[in-house]
């Protein structure tokens, strides 16, 4: 299982493996936003951690379709499908998940900071939207392979993978975004959404894994 | 240990491919499947390592079922896809099988050697030529221990020498009491194996 991790790390970083797109693409969103909305620096710093929680959101999103279609082209699916019984399907999923985060969400998280910057934000501001992001953005994956799973077969699954995920990771983002609302504004609480954002994502990495098993195992062709 | 397939029906999409095969392997025997293109070959392959549904009939196999508790199991299949990632090299590409595929057998460089691979596994799997490409993934064979070979197309891409050398390799699977199952329209150069001609196409 851990080779499985280091590959998929590995096939991430190196080239080709499109983690840098997510992160430039967080960029372009971030950096636009202050032309758009305009010079006023009260309202940037408000909208801030809704705008970069909507940024990191939709970057994770992104390279989620190559997920498993990368594996499917090259045949190397098959022989995953094919030692289920050694590693459980499922177990398998969620290391490909995580090396995916990994690869190419961590680096989102990394650059939110910085990219509070732009918005204005407060050091605590920051730091809570940061911090949601690290506990949250997995929760997107998990639920995102379950998308890819079901797109797999489709050359350009990626726009459908996005409609069909972006329902269900919705309350994830509501409680990222209340929760780092929670730490700069004084009476709104800060842990009782936090938390409810961990469990969040330690329900969808039971649940997203075992339903893309599910898909994979029926969409052999 | 035997490998049993009984009143096996394939069907894609819908349509069946095949219907009524069966065999049964025993240890060290091999099974050629033959016929023309679109009578099921590569689809028998898969229905037997479970990668497709089968509509009637029965696989089993029958063995050390702590080691091997289904079919899939006990299967390498090699597919026409070689299920290597280009970007990385040919050795961390192989060490990444065993690792996952567990049932460790012959080193990676060894198996290199086995294929006439010597010495490339430093290389990424990318750059080299179809052939080698191939003998790559027939490595994977090596590397980790299965009763069962699936085998589709094993040859394609091979040059005379390879193939013999690949023959050889089979023979010694059997020889070490393994199942052969290969469909090909070349010959393999195996001698004493079971022929399966996969006659009628549905169209």
């Amino acid at each position: 299982m851990l080779a499985l991790y280091l590959r998929d790390l590995r096939m991430g970083v190196r080239a080709g493996g499109g983690a840098l797109t997510g992160v430039l693409f967080f960029l372009a969103v971030i950096v636009t936003i202050p032309f758009g909305v305009g010079p006023d620096l009260n309202l940037l710093a408000r909208i801030g951690p809704a705008i970069l929680w909507i940024g990191a959101l939709l970057a994770s999103l992104l390279g989620l379709d190559r997920l498993f279609q990368a594996d499917r082209e090259d045949g190397s699916l098959d022989l995953l499908l094919l030692n289920a019984d050694r590693h459980m399907l499922a177990l398998t999923v969620l290391i490909k998940c995580l090396a995916h985060w990994t690869a190419s969400v961590l680096p989102l998280v990394i650059a939110a900071p910085l990219l509070g910057l732009f918005m204005n934000m407060e050091p605590v501001g920051i730091a809570a939207t940061a911090l949601t992001l690290l506990v949250g953005t997995p929760a997107i994956v998990f639920i995102g392979a379950a998308g890819a799973a079901v797109t797999v077969a489709l050359p350009r699954g990626g726009l459908l993978i996005s409609v069909l995920v972006l329902p269900l990771v919705i309350p994830v983002l509501i409680f990222g975004v209340t929760a780092s609302y929670g730490a700069v504004n004084d009476p709104d609480p800060f842990t009782p959404p936090f938390l409810i954002l961990c469990a969040l994502t330690m329900f969808l990495a039971v649940i997203g894994p075992l339903a893309a098993a599910v898909a994979l195992r029926s969409g052999t062709d | 240990m035997r490998l049993i397939a009984e009143n096996l029906s394939g069907e894609r999409g819908g349509e069946a491919v095949f219907d009524g095969i069966g065999f049964v392997l025993a240890d060290g025997e091999a099974l050629v499947v033959t016929g023309p293109n679109g009578s099921g070959k590569s689809t028998l392959l898969r229905v037997i390592a479970g990668l497709l549904p089968h509509s009637h009939g029965r696989i089993a196999f029958e063995g050390d079922s702590e080691a091997f508790p289904t079919v899939a199991s006990a299967c390498h299949y090699l597919g026409h896809l070689n299920a290597m990632k280009s970007a990385l090299t040919v050795q961390e590409n192989l060490e990444f099988w065993r690792d996952f595929a567990g049932d460790g057998q012959l080193g990676v460089s060894d198996a290199l050697e086995e294929v006439g691979l010597g010495g490339l596994g430093h290389l990424p799997f990318g750059y080299l030529s179809t052939g080698q490409k191939r003998r790559a993934a027939i490595a994977k064979l090596l590397i980790s221990h299965r009763p069962v070979w699936l085998l589709d197309e094993p040859t394609s891409g091979l040059d005379k020498a390879s193939d013999a050398r690949f023959a050889a390799l089979m023979q010694d699977h059997c020889a070490a009491g393994g199942i052969v199952v290969a469909a090909t329209h070349l010959p393999l150069g195996l001698q004493g194996v079971k022929t399966l001609e996969m006659g009628r196409v549905y169209v």
